[in-house]
């Protein structure tokens, strides 16, 4: 069948269809498929993460007993570093995933649009940079900005520092541009053609079909796999940890060496690390799942 | 030829020419050859059905007179003006020909008077009190009154597809393209709709329509084209058609729906 609306009605060229042909719609970004983190993590019960860290903790009771610093006292250190850690961490963390998610947002959108565009240049480049963003690993992508960008610009005489943690932003929003840039495709190529023919015989503009027809009628479409991308990116922030920049996991770190690197710190901290984080993702999965049940319900 | 004239005129058409004049289209799709030589002309005022076998291009022919689908040659001219033009303005084109559809095709997030009152207030940027104004005397005129501030979603078929041409009538078409617009719907829905597209062809309005409805195509249409594969097999007035069909394709048609 050929595309009979340039861009819109063209079968999805993604890498995914080829390793999930049967269930490739489903799978499609923007449809339920896609929720799998929010699904998994909005299932998990919050006693279970109490059990896991309560179990690791009682692990190393016994090896504390012979050495001085209890896990009392490795509690007593976490209580002490962690009003520090929270908001001069933690408080990076989300600072870092709101500006990520800003940028990758609009990245996204515009990536989106351009991969439904008439034009087949403007397609086949979108095409080109969602699929290379979208299947790299974070990590790489992360260095790669990092190790690639000045720490400095000069402009005349005044000298700007580049802070790690914004060229930290740039690297996230790349694969959430990317992964984004899906989502909007999906969900723009799931309102049906009748509704882009419609709005052409009335002699509604390309674009006027785009923003005031189809556009509308998908953005709920698109809510919950934006907010799925969401959480999957704020667990990810720790990543810049790797590379220097000051949040939650390089903070502890941090503290733990000032407490000297009792082994029995590790726990404490880290299982800290672990409930704030789930404390913060999980209403947002459960939102998440909660939002897709009632879109499905009315659309 | 004096459509030859036509041509020249462009916008200057003249009304006792061909409204809409259709001459030699072919189109296919890849290898299938949907339209293999198609012409017929419709003059202002009149009501044409075409009928045919599915998959037999009818709706290909239709979505080509406004611009839906391109062709690969001949000529179709609506109200003197070149379609098959690369240079053509299809948005102009489109303000003079409405086309309503088997699905309907209503916008399912905006309320019936939104609905019929969007491309008058988009496309024709005319001022919003005076489009209400004459949203609501469509919805009237589709005798759904009452049902203005309904979503489609809440609308029965009937009650869609009678919004879907108060839709297309708001923008003031001067040539309306209906394609099987009661296929979709419950016999006794189907009357409804109907009652509609005599009353706009009593009120002169110049009709294309694909239909099954041979009652209908009996009473109301000037002329009736019977398509196969492409091609016009057998066309003529009702009065003729249906008792003096020749070829054997158009008996056998018949013979199936009537
Ligand atoms: N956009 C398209 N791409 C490819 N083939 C098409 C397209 N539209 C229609 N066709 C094919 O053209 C033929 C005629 O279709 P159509 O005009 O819809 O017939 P009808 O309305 O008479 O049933 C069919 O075989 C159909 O599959
Ligand atoms: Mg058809």
């Amino acid at each position: 069948m050929r595309a009979r609306i340039p861009g819109v009605d063209a079968a999805a060229r993604s890498d995914l269809a080829v390793l999930l042909p049967s269930r490739a719609r489903d799978r499609a970004p923007g449809r339920p498929g896609d929720l799998a983190f929010s699904r998994w993590l909005g299932s998990t019960a919050p006693w279970r993460l109490v059990l896991v860290v309560a179990l690791v903790a009682a692990w190393p009771f016994a090896a504390a007993a012979q050495s001085g610093f209890t896990m009392g006292h490795a509690f007593e250190a976490l209580w002490r570093w962690l009003p520090f850690l929270v908001t001069k961490g933690f408080a990076m963390n989300v600072v870092i995933s709101f500006l990520t998610m800003a940028i990758g947002t609009a990245g996204g959108v515009v990536l989106g649009l351009w991969q439904v565009s008439p034009s087949a240049a403007a397609r086949r480049v979108a095409w080109a940079l969602t699929q290379a963003f979208r299947n790299s690993p974070w990590l790489v992508l992360l260095f790669i900005v990092m190790l690639t960008f000045p720490f400095q610009v000069e402009v005349g005489s005044t000298v700007i520092f580049i802070p790690d943690w914004t060229k930290a932003v740039f690297g996230l929003s790349l694969p959430v541009m990317a992964n984004l840039s899906e989502v909007v495709r999906g969900a723009v190529q799931s309102v049906p053609t009748g509704q882009w023919e419609a709005a052409e015989s009335l002699a509604f503009s390309r674009r006027q079909i785009l923003w005031r027809i189809v556009l509308p009628q998908c953005f709920k479409r698109m809510v919950p796999p934006w907010m799925n991308w969401y959480a999957i990116l704020t667990m990810a922030t720790p990543l810049v940890s790797l590379l220097g920049v000051e949040e939650l996991v390089t903070l502890s770190r941090q503290a733990m060496e000032a407490e000297d690197n009792h082994p029995e710190l590790l726990v404490p901290f880290f299982g800290f690390a672990l409930v704030i984080f789930f404390a913060y993702c999980y209403p947002i999965a459960r939102w998440t799942i909660a939002l897709e049940r009632r879109f499905a319900v009315k659309l | 030829m004096s459509s030859r004239e036509a041509t020249m005129n462009g916008p200057d058409w003249d009304p006792s020419q061909p409204i809409v004049s259709i001459r030699d289209v072919y189109k296919s799709f890849g290898e299938l050859e949907v339209l293999r030589g198609v012409s017929f002309e419709v003059m202002k005022g009149e009501v044409v059905c075409i009928i045919g076998p599915s998959g037999s291009g009818k709706s290909t022919l239709i979505r080509c007179v406004n611009a839906l689908n391109s062709i690969d040659s001949g000529s179709i001219r609506v109200e003197g003006q070149e379609v098959h033009d690369p240079d053509l303005d299809k948005l102009e084109l489109r303000r003079k020909v409405g086309m309503v559809f088997q699905q309907y095709n209503l916008f399912p997030h905006k309320t019936a008077i939104e609905n019929v009152m969007m491309a008058p207030v988009l496309v024709l940027k005319e001022p919003k009190g005076e489009v209400e104004a004459r949203a609501r005397a469509l919805i009237r005129k589709v005798r759904l009154e009452g049902k203005e501030d309904s979503f489609p979603g809440e609308l029965s078929g009937g009650q869609q597809q009678r919004v879907a041409i108060a839709r297309s009538l708001a923008m003031r078409p001067d040539i309306m393209l209906f394609d099987e617009i009661t296929a979709a719907l419950d016999p006794e829905t189907v009357k409804e709709v109907l009652v509609t597209i005599r009353e706009l062809a009593e009120e002169g309005m110049t009709c294309i329509l694909v239909t099954h409805e041979m009652g209908f195509a009996r009473e109301l249409a000037n002329h009736i084209y019977f398509t196969d594969r492409g091609v016009i097999v057998e066309h003529g007035p009702p009065a003729t058609f249906f008792t003096e069909a020749k070829d054997p394709r158009t008996r056998e048609f018949l013979s199936q729906i009537l």
